[in-house]
């Protein structure tokens, strides 16, 4: 696979090349893609365990195989 | 002289493959845990609701064997622990307590597709188990289950995965083959962590990583389950023909919720098992450091850090499954795949190079088909929005209610990922057995005869009809006693006993 071009950005961070060219600074796809995030975190800031802190320190399982 | 080319004769047989998940177990509101117990209660709430109960043979389980060709009895090989709940299901499957966790393994599959169908049939199974014991728990008490291999203290269960194999096969060519691929695979079969607990590692340095599992693995080849765990597992139990066949026992592997992840991970092993089989790898892809290399791959989410081999070159993660899809595609035009099904085999090719153009080009655009890809947008979407850093505890939490099971809690539920398989069939694998192993046979007769089976295990079933000594049917092939074998003389026995008269057992 020597041939193979490495298109290596720094993964998985998005980096929009194209928002450059794209003005004003967030193209209107990533406005979209932004507010359908910002939709889901809303949705699920709604289902969290109240205390984080707590669950997480009370999460405690037996080692298995 | 065969030329490039000629079509040979497959020599792989067909991976008939499951999977078995230890769970995480949380009693909540009862105090001092004891997860045997809330494992028991859980399982045992859910068997009363079936108002069915059949219980597991021991008498052929032989963990301490070990597949390089000895019998490990000084060196604390895995118990089989008797005394514990133990049921099997009318779908084939087994539901048990194992080493403090509800453990529930899928019955016989003929392929990847059939598995993910029983694996989601298998949580389905754990959360009606939650719903059975709800009522009976003290007011105030809940008992929650994960889906998941870690607990951020230290403690690692597992997602196993069993793949059936040519005896024939030299175990050395393997170990050869597969461990490359497992090191590797967890590009897309991880399901993501936040924080590490391998020694010597804080979790400033890797705030988040690719695989549950790394961190818990610390040898290359072994028979260890519970410490020391090895990359791959010599545990030489078939349960079938031990003459004509091996069982892969694979303990490397993280527990996935997405089914796009859970079809190819057992399809892309499937089918590199196969070409192991058929001795179609033609470069040894062997990692000079194969324990270093897992870890390396886990913690590194640029994709980019290359990995020596042992020949002195270096390679990439993502140029190693590329190589392995390659070698897959000339394989699959040489030989065919039968040995992993056909449509469900080059519908696994197609996937698998897919994935690996998403994860070459943008990662990102993943996220509805990998875990690990969906938990780090999610994450990244929260530090993002609240300015948050990896060290918040609430990426803890947030790590953890991803694998929740509770519908109305599961973060997976939430990101609605891609689906594979269809809501009704999965219900429908709940009780019903796949029609394509011998699986169909043990499930179905418990179907009809529930209360006439005293005993059963993979290779066999023990019925009680009554006067005589108990009967024991032998089930040493996983690719006989399918539909299409069984059916009619399941159909025309009114009863046990003439299903033993007909058998001739």
């Amino acid at each position: 696979m020597a041939e193979r071009e490495q298109k290596r950005k720094p993964q998985p961070q998005r980096q929009d090349d194209e928002a450059v060219e794209d003005a004003p600074a967030t193209s209107e796809k990533g406005e979209k893609i932004k507010a359908e995030l910002d939709d889901l975190l809303d949705e699920i800031d709604s289902v969290l365990e109240e205390s984080a802190e707590e669950f997480v320190r009370s999460y405690v399982q037996k080692g298995g195989q | 002289m065969p030329g490039p080319g000629d079509r040979f004769d497959p020599v792989a047989i067909r991976k008939v493959c499951g999977v078995e998940t230890e769970y995480g177990i949380v009693l909540r509101g009862g105090g001092e845990s004891n997860p045997i117990a809330a494992s028991s209660m859980l399982i045992n709430a859910y068997v009363s609701s079936l108002r069915q109960r059949v219980s597991w043979d021991f008498e052929d389980e032989s963990p301490g064997n070990d597949a390089r060709g000895f019998s490990v009895d000084g060196a604390m090989p895995p118990e089989v622990e008797t005394h514990l709940v133990n049921a099997v299901l009318t779908n084939g499957a087994r539901y048990y307590v194992d080493h403090a966790h509800p453990e529930l393994s899928t019955p016989e599959c003929a392929d990847a597709r059939e598995v993910v169908v029983w694996d989601k049939a298998a949580e389905r199974v754990l959360i009606a188990s939650m719903e059975a014991a709800q009522p009976l728990l003290p007011a105030g008490q809940e008992i929650l289950v994960h889906k998941n291999n870690s607990d951020g203290k230290g403690n690692s269960y597992g997602c196993h995965e069993n793949y059936l194999m040519d005896r024939a096969v030299p175990f050395g060519r393997i170990v050869h083959g597969i461990m490359p691929f497992f090191v590797t695979r967890q590009l897309f079969a991880g399901a993501g962590k936040v924080g590490c607990e391998a020694p010597g590692t804080p979790s400033s340095e890797v705030p988040f990583q690719l695989s549950q599992r790394a961190d818990f693995f610390e040898e290359e080849v072994g028979l260890e389950t519970t410490l020391k765990r090895p990359i791959v597992n010599t545990r030489d139990e078939p349960h079938c023909d031990a003459q004509k066949y091996r069982r892969l026992h694979v303990i490397v592997g993280d527990a996935n919720l997405s089914e796009i992840a859970t079809y190819l991970k057992v399809g892309t092993t499937a089918l590199v098992l196969a070409m192991i089989e058929d001795d179609e790898l033609p470069r040894d892809l062997s990692l000079a450091a194969p324990v270093q290399a897992l870890r390396k791959v886990s913690w590194d989410t640029t994709l980019a850090q290359p990995l020596e081999l042992a020949d002195g070159t270096t390679m990439t993660a993502l140029d190693m499954q590329w190589q392995y899809l390659d070698y897959a595609k000339k394989y699959a035009e040489a030989r065919g795949l039968e040995a992993v099904g056909e449509e469900v085999g080059a519908d696994v090719l197609r996937r698998w190079e897919q994935v690996l153009s998403g994860l070459e080009t943008d990662v990102m655009s993943l996220a509805g088909q990998l875990d690990w890809v969906a938990k780090y947008r999610l994450f990244e979407g929260y530090r993002a929005r609240d300015g948050i850093g990896w060290d918040d505890t609430r990426f803890r939490a947030l790590d953890l209610q991803y694998h929740d099971l509770r519908p109305d809690r599961s973060l997976h539920e939430r990101l609605r990922m891609e689906r594979l398989v269809g809501d009704d069939e999965v219900t429908a694998a709940m009780t019903e057995p796949p029609t394509t192993t011998r699986a169909y046979f043990r499930g179905k007769c418990l179907q009809k005869w529930a209360s006439a089976i005293v005993a059963a295990n993979w290779d066999s079933l023990v019925f009680d009809v009554g006067g005589d000594p108990l009967r024991r049917v032998p089930m040493m092939e996983p690719l006989r006693g399918t539909a299409a074998h069984v059916d009619a003389l399941l159909e025309q026995c009114a009863s046990p006993a003439e299903l033993l008269e007909q058998l001739g057992a």
